[in-house]
C-alpha cells in the first residue's frame, strides 16, 4: 500500500496537512515580506511560539500512536522529547566556544564553574552537527528500544507498564538533577549562541526554525499514517484490542510493540531536539512525570486514535495554556484538571469526535 | 554590703580583690555557722573572679562557685554558659538579663529582685570561650552529683568524663560510696577506671582497662586510643587492643541498628502513604492519582485543627486522626461517586481523570491556604529521642510514626478479615461478578472501599505533617513511591505492601552512605522497574482465576 492511498481515506490528514503548509507559507510571507510595523506583519516572537507548538504537535502525534492504535499509554514519553533536547542542547553548547562566561575554549560554563578537568567522554563528538543529529533519534531510541525490550517480553501491560514509564522519567528526572551526571544538574543547558553557523537570536534562523518544525511534522505525521494504514498497522490495531487473540493468532506481539514504540520514542526526541533551540534552555524538569502526562492530556482532548486530533490538541490545549497562564494564573491548573477529567467523561473521543466524524478507520 | 562590695572592686586589681573578700568573710562568718561562711567566702570569691578580663581569673571563679555548692552558684553558672549573665557598667552589679522581650528584663543576681530595665550599652556581658564552656559544664556537673533524681545524675557523671582530673576523680569516689543507683555506680566506676588509665600503677591502668571494656562513651574510646599509642607495655597494648576492638564492634552493631530502625521509619512512611492504595488499587483495580493530594487533605486537616485549638497541641494531632479520616474518606466518596463510577473497566482513562482531580485539589490548597508550605507543631511527647546509650539515639517522632503505621496497619488488616464489610470487600475483589451474583450490593462496597483507603491516606497525611511542612506539594512527593511500593508488594495483598514498603525503605538508607540520597532513590527505583520485568504481579501475587495477560 502506497503513501497515496494511505493518505487518500483520511480526510482529517488531508485537512491538517493543507492547514500546516498554509499555515506555513502565511507565516513566511508575513514575516519576511511584509515590513515591521505594518499591521498584517507577523511577529518573530509569535512565529518561534507557533514553532514550538508544532514541536508540541509532533509529540501528541507520537504518544498517539502508542496510546491510540497500540493501547501502551505511556507516562513517559516525556523522557524521549528531554533526551532528544538534552541532545541538541549538548550540540549547541559545544557551538558555545570560547563565548562563554568564563571563556574556556572546550569546557562549558557549568564544567568550568564545577572545576572539572576535562569534558566527560559521553560529551565528545557533539561539537560535530551530524554526530549530534544522529545521537537525537539514537538516544531515545536506544532507551525506548530496551526498556520496551525488557518490558514486552515479560508482558507487563495496561496500568502497570504506565506505572513504569513514569517510574522511568521520574528516575531520570532525579538524576539530571545531580551536577555529577554532567548535564548541567538543575540549570540545565542554556545561553546557546547559533545553531549549524546561524545566530539563533536573528529572524532568519527563528523562521528557518519554524519550518524545520512544520516539515518535521507534516512527514511525521505522513509515516504515522504509512505505518497505522499498513499491514503492521492492522496488526498494531488487533494488539490494542485483543492483545492474546493476536498472540494466538501467530503474530510476533512482543516484536511489533517494541518497534512501533521505539520509533514514538524516537519522534518524541526529534521533536525534542526541535524544541530546545526554539526556547532556548533545557532543564530537568522537561523530564517530570507531570510534563508527560499533561501531553496525554492533548491527545486525550484532540481524539486518540485519529493522529490529526493529537495535532489538533496540542495546539488548541497550548494555546490555552499560554493564554491563560498569562491572563488568569489562578485558573490554569482548575482548567487542566477539568480537561482531565471532562476529557475522559464526556470525550471519548476527543473534539474530532465532535465533529460528527467516525474514528478513523485504518 | 553587697551594692557597695562590687563597686569597689570592679575598678581595683586581682590581688585587692582577694585581700578584700577575705577582709569581708570574718565579718559575715561571725553571725553564721563557719561552714556556711566557707560557702559564702567561696561564692564571693567566684563573683568577684568572673568580673575580671583575663579567662584564667574567670576560670578560677568558676571553680570557687563550684566549690561553694551553692544552689545561686548552680544558677549563676548555667546564665554564665547561656551567655545571660551581665555586669551593670553604672555600679559593676551583676544581674541575670532576660533578652527575649521587647525591652531587657534585668534581675539582682543575688537578691533575686527585678530591676528597672535599662539599655543594653549600659550592660557589660560576661564573656566566656570554648576552655571555661568545658569546665563549667564539669562544674554544673558536680552540682548534678547531688540531683535526687538518678537520671540527671547519670548524666552529670557522662558529662565529667571529658574533664576528669584527680580533684573531680577524688570527688566521684566520695559521691560512689553513697550512690545506691546500679547504673550511676556503674557510670561512676567506669569513670574512675578511666581516670585510672593513667595512673604509674601497671596493675592498676590493666584492671581499668579491663574495666572499661564495651563501654561505648566517646570519651572512654578516646582515653584507649590514646594508651594504646602511648604505651610500651605489651601487656597492656595487647589488653587495650582487645578491649578496644570490642568497642569499636558494638559501635558497628549499634550503628546498623540505626540505620535499620531509620530505614524502617522511611518504610513506615511509605507504607503509610501506599497501604491506602493497596486497597483502591488491589479492590477495584483504580489506579488513583489523586491518592497524593487525600494524603495532602489530611495534613492540611492536621493544620486547621491546630490552628483551631492551638493551645492544646498533643490534643490537636490525637482529634486530627478521626478528623482526617472523614475529611479524606469524603472527598475520596464523593471521587468515587462522581468520576469513577462512570469509569469502571476503563483503566487507564480512570488514571488521567484522578490526575485531574489532583490537579483541582493541589490548586484548591493553593486558593485556599496560599502556595506557602505550612508547619503544624509537633506535641512534648513527640519530640526529642529515646537514647539507648551514647551511640544509638532513636528520634521519638519516628519511633512514634513506626509504632502508629503497625497500628494503622492491624486496624485496616482487622477491618477486612473480622468485618462483614471486608467480607465483601474481598469477595468483590477476587469476582465481582460472582459477588454480584450473590447479593453483595457492589456498587456500595467500591464506594464504601474507596472512602476507607482515601481515609487512611488522609491518616497519612497527619503521620507526614509530624515528618515534613505541609505544602500544596506535599501528596506529589508521595504519588510515586506509593505506587512502586504497591506494585512491589504485589497488587490486593496487604502484608506485601507492608513487606516492600519497609524493605524499601531499609534498602534506601542502606544505599545511602554508599550512593548518596538520590542516586540511592534512583537505584531503588531501577531495581523496581527491572523487578516488574521478572515478577509483573509483585512479590506477593494475588492468587484468583482471572484470565490475565
Amino acid at each position: 500500500m502506497g503513501l497515496f492511498s494511505a493518505m487518500r481515506g483520511d480526510r482529517g490528514g488531508q485537512l491538517l496537512l493543507a492547514v500546516l503548509a498554509l499555515v506555513t507559507v502565511l507565516v513566511l510571507v508575513l514575516n519576511l515580506l511584509v515590513p515591521a510595523g505594518h499591521p498584517l506583519h507577523f511577529p518573530t516572537y509569535t512565529v518561534t511560539l507557533l514553532g514550538k507548538y508544532l514541536t508540541y504537535a509532533l509529540l501528541a502525534l507520537s504518544v498517539d500512536l502508542v496510546w491510540g492504535y497500540l493501547g501502551i499509554l505511556s507516562l513517559g514519553h516525556g523522557a524521549f522529547f528531554a533526551l532528544g533536547g538534552y541532545v541538541m542542547g549538548m550540540y549547541l553548547m559545544r557551538q558555545i566556544g570560547d563565548r562563554g562566561v568564563y571563556g574556556h575554549p572546550i569546557l562549558p560554563d557549568f564544567m568550568v564553574f564545577l572545576d572539572w578537568e576535562r569534558l566527560p567522554w559521553f560529551w565528545s563528538g557533539f561539537d560535530q552537527a551530524w554526530f549530534a543529529l544522529i545521537m537525537v533519534a539514537l538516544v531515545p531510541g536506544v532507551l525506548a528500544f530496551v526498556f520496551g525490550w525488557l518490558a514486552f517480553r515479560s508482558r507487563v501491560t495496561g496500568v502497570y507498564l504506565s506505572i513504569i514509564t513514569q517510574a522511568l522519567t521520574y528516575a531520570l528526572m532525579l538524576a539530571f538533577f545531580r551536577n555529577e551526571m554532567g548535564f548541567g544538574g538543575n540549570n540545565g543547558l542554556t545561553d546557546f549562541k547559533d545553531i549549524f553557523g546561524f545566530n539563533l537570536q536573528s529572524d532568519g534562523t527563528r523562521v528557518g526554525l519554524f519550518v524545520a518544525s512544520a516539515v518535521a511534522l507534516a512527514l511525521a505525521y505522513l509515516s504515522c499514517r504509512y505505518i497505522v494504514a499498513s499491514r503492521l498497522g492492522r496488526v498494531v490495531v488487533a494488539i490494542r484490542d485483543a492483545e492474546d487473540r493476536t498472540r494466538f493468532l501467530g503474530y510476533r506481539v512482543e516484536r511489533v510493540k517494541l518497534w512501533v514504540f521505539t520509533y514514538s520514542a524516537i519522534l518524541a526526541g526529534v521533536a525534542g531536539a526541535l524544541y530546545v533551540p526554539q526556547v532556548g534552555i533545557i532543564n530537568p524538569t522537561e523530564f517530570s512525570p507531570l510534563n508527560s502526562i499533561e501531553i496525554v492530556v492533548w491527545v486525550a482532548v484532540g481524539g486518540r486514535g485519529t493522529l490529526y486530533g493529537a495535532v489538533a490538541g496540542a495546539v488548541l490545549v497550548n494555546y490555552a495554556k499560554s493564554y491563560l497562564t498569562g491572563a488568569l494564573p489562578e485558573v490554569w491548573l482548575f482548567a487542566l484538571g477539568g480537561l482531565f477529567v471532562g476529557a475522559t467523561m464526556f470525550l471519548p473521543r476527543g473534539l474530532v469526535g465532535l465533529l460528527g466524524r467516525s474514528e478513523a478507520r485504518p | 554590703m553587697h551594692r557597695v562590695f562590687p563597686l569597689l572592686v570592679s575598678r581595683l586589681t586581682m590581688g585587692l580583690a582577694i585581700l578584700l573578700t577575705l577582709a569581708c568573710v570574718p565579718v559575715v562568718g561571725m553571725t553564721e555557722a563557719t561552714a556556711a561562711s566557707a560557702t559564702e567566702a567561696d561564692l564571693q570569691t567566684g563573683l568577684i573572679l568572673l568580673k575580671q578580663k583575663r579567662f584564667a581569673q574567670k576560670a578560677e571563679g568558676v571553680d570557687a562557685l563550684a566549690n561553694s555548692g551553692d544552689t545561686l552558684a548552680r544558677s549563676l553558672l548555667e546564665a554564665l554558659l547561656n551567655g545571660r549573665l551581665f555586669e551593670r557598667k553604672s555600679d559593676g552589679l551583676l544581674v541575670f538579663v532576660d533578652t527575649r522581650g521587647a525591652e531587657l528584663r534585668i534581675e539582682d543576681v543575688l537578691t533575686g529582685e527585678m530591676l528597672e530595665p535599662i539599655k543594653k550599652r549600659q550592660l557589660r556581658k560576661i564573656g566566656i570561650n570554648n576552655a571555661l564552656r568545658t569546665r563549667i559544664r564539669a562544674a554544673l556537673a558536680t552540682f548534678d552529683l547531688s540531683d535526687p533524681d538518678p537520671a540527671v545524675r547519670l548524666v552529670a557523671v557522662n558529662q565529667m568524663l571529658d574533664t576528669l582530673d584527680p580533684e573531680t576523680t577524688e570527688r566521684l569516689r566520695g559521691y560512689l560510696a553513697s550512690e545506691s543507683d546500679p547504673t550511676v555506680r556503674d557510670a561512676m566506676i567506669s569513670a574512675i577506671h578511666l581516670a585510672n588509665l593513667s595512673a604509674d600503677d601497671p596493675a592498676l591502668r590493666l584492671a581499668a582497662v579491663e574495666g572499661l571494656s564495651g563501654n561505648l562513651q566517646p570519651a572512654v574510646r578516646n582515653g584507649l586510643v590514646a594508651l594504646q599509642s602511648s604505651s610500651d607495655d605489651p601487656e597492656l597494648g595487647a589488653a587495650v587492643n582487645e578491649v578496644l576492638n570490642g568497642i569499636d564492634l558494638r559501635i558497628q552493631l549499634y550503628g546498623l541498628a540505626e540505620t535499620v530502625f531509620f530505614g524502617l521509619s522511611l518504610g513506615s512512611v511509605l507504607v503509610l502513604a501506599a497501604i491506602g492504595l493497596a486497597i483502591t488499587f488491589g479492590v477495584m483495580g483504580v489506579i488513583n492519582m489523586a491518592h497524593g493530594e487525600l494524603i495532602m487533605l489530611g495534613a492540611y486537616t492536621t493544620y486547621v485543627i491546630q490552628q483551631l485549638m492551638p493551645n492544646a497541641v498533643g490534643l490537636s494531632v490525637l482529634i486530627s486522626i478521626p478528623a482526617a479520616f472523614l475529611v479524606a474518606g469524603l472527598v475520596g466518596i464523593l471521587i468515587e461517586r462522581g468520576v469513577i463510577r462512570f469509569l469502571y473497566g476503563r483503566p487507564l482513562e480512570t488514571l488521567l481523570a484522578t490526575f485531574g482531580i489532583s490537579l483541582i485539589l493541589q490548586q484548591a490548597v493553593r486558593s485556599i491556604f496560599s502556595p506557602l508550605n505550612r508547619s503544624v507543631a509537633t506535641p512534648d511527647w513527640m519530640s526529642g529521642s529515646l537514647e539507648i546509650n551514647s551511640v544509638l539515639s532513636l528520634t521519638l517522632n519516628r519511633l512514634y510514626i513506626l509504632l502508629f503505621c503497625f497500628l494503622v496497619f492491624s486496624a485496616l488488616y482487622l477491618i477486612l478479615k473480622r468485618t462483614s464489610l471486608g467480607l465483601q470487600v474481598r469477595a468483590v475483589s477476587q469476582n465481582r461478578a460472582m459477588a454480584r451474583a450473590m447479593g453483595v450490593r457492589s456498587a456500595r462496597v467500591d464506594a464504601l472501599t474507596f472512602g476507607l483507603g482515601s481515609g487512611i491516606a488522609g491518616v497519612a497525611g497527619v503521620a507526614l505533617s509530624q515528618l515534613t511542612n505541609v505544602g500544596p506539594n506535599l501528596g506529589q512527593a508521595y504519588i510515586i513511591d506509593s505506587f512502586m511500593v504497591v506494585v512491589f508488594g504485589g497488587v490486593g495483598n496487604l502484608w506485601g505492601t507492608l513487606v516492600a514498603g519497609l524493605s524499601l525503605g531499609v534498602a534506601n538508607k542502606f544505599l545511602e552512605p554508599w550512593a548518596g540520597a538520590v542516586l540511592a532513590k534512583i537505584l531503588v527505583l531501577v531495581f523496581i522497574i527491572l523487578f516488574i520485568q521478572k515478577r509483573p504481579r509483585g512479590l506477593f501475587p494475588q492468587k484468583g482465576r482471572a484470565a490475565e495477560g
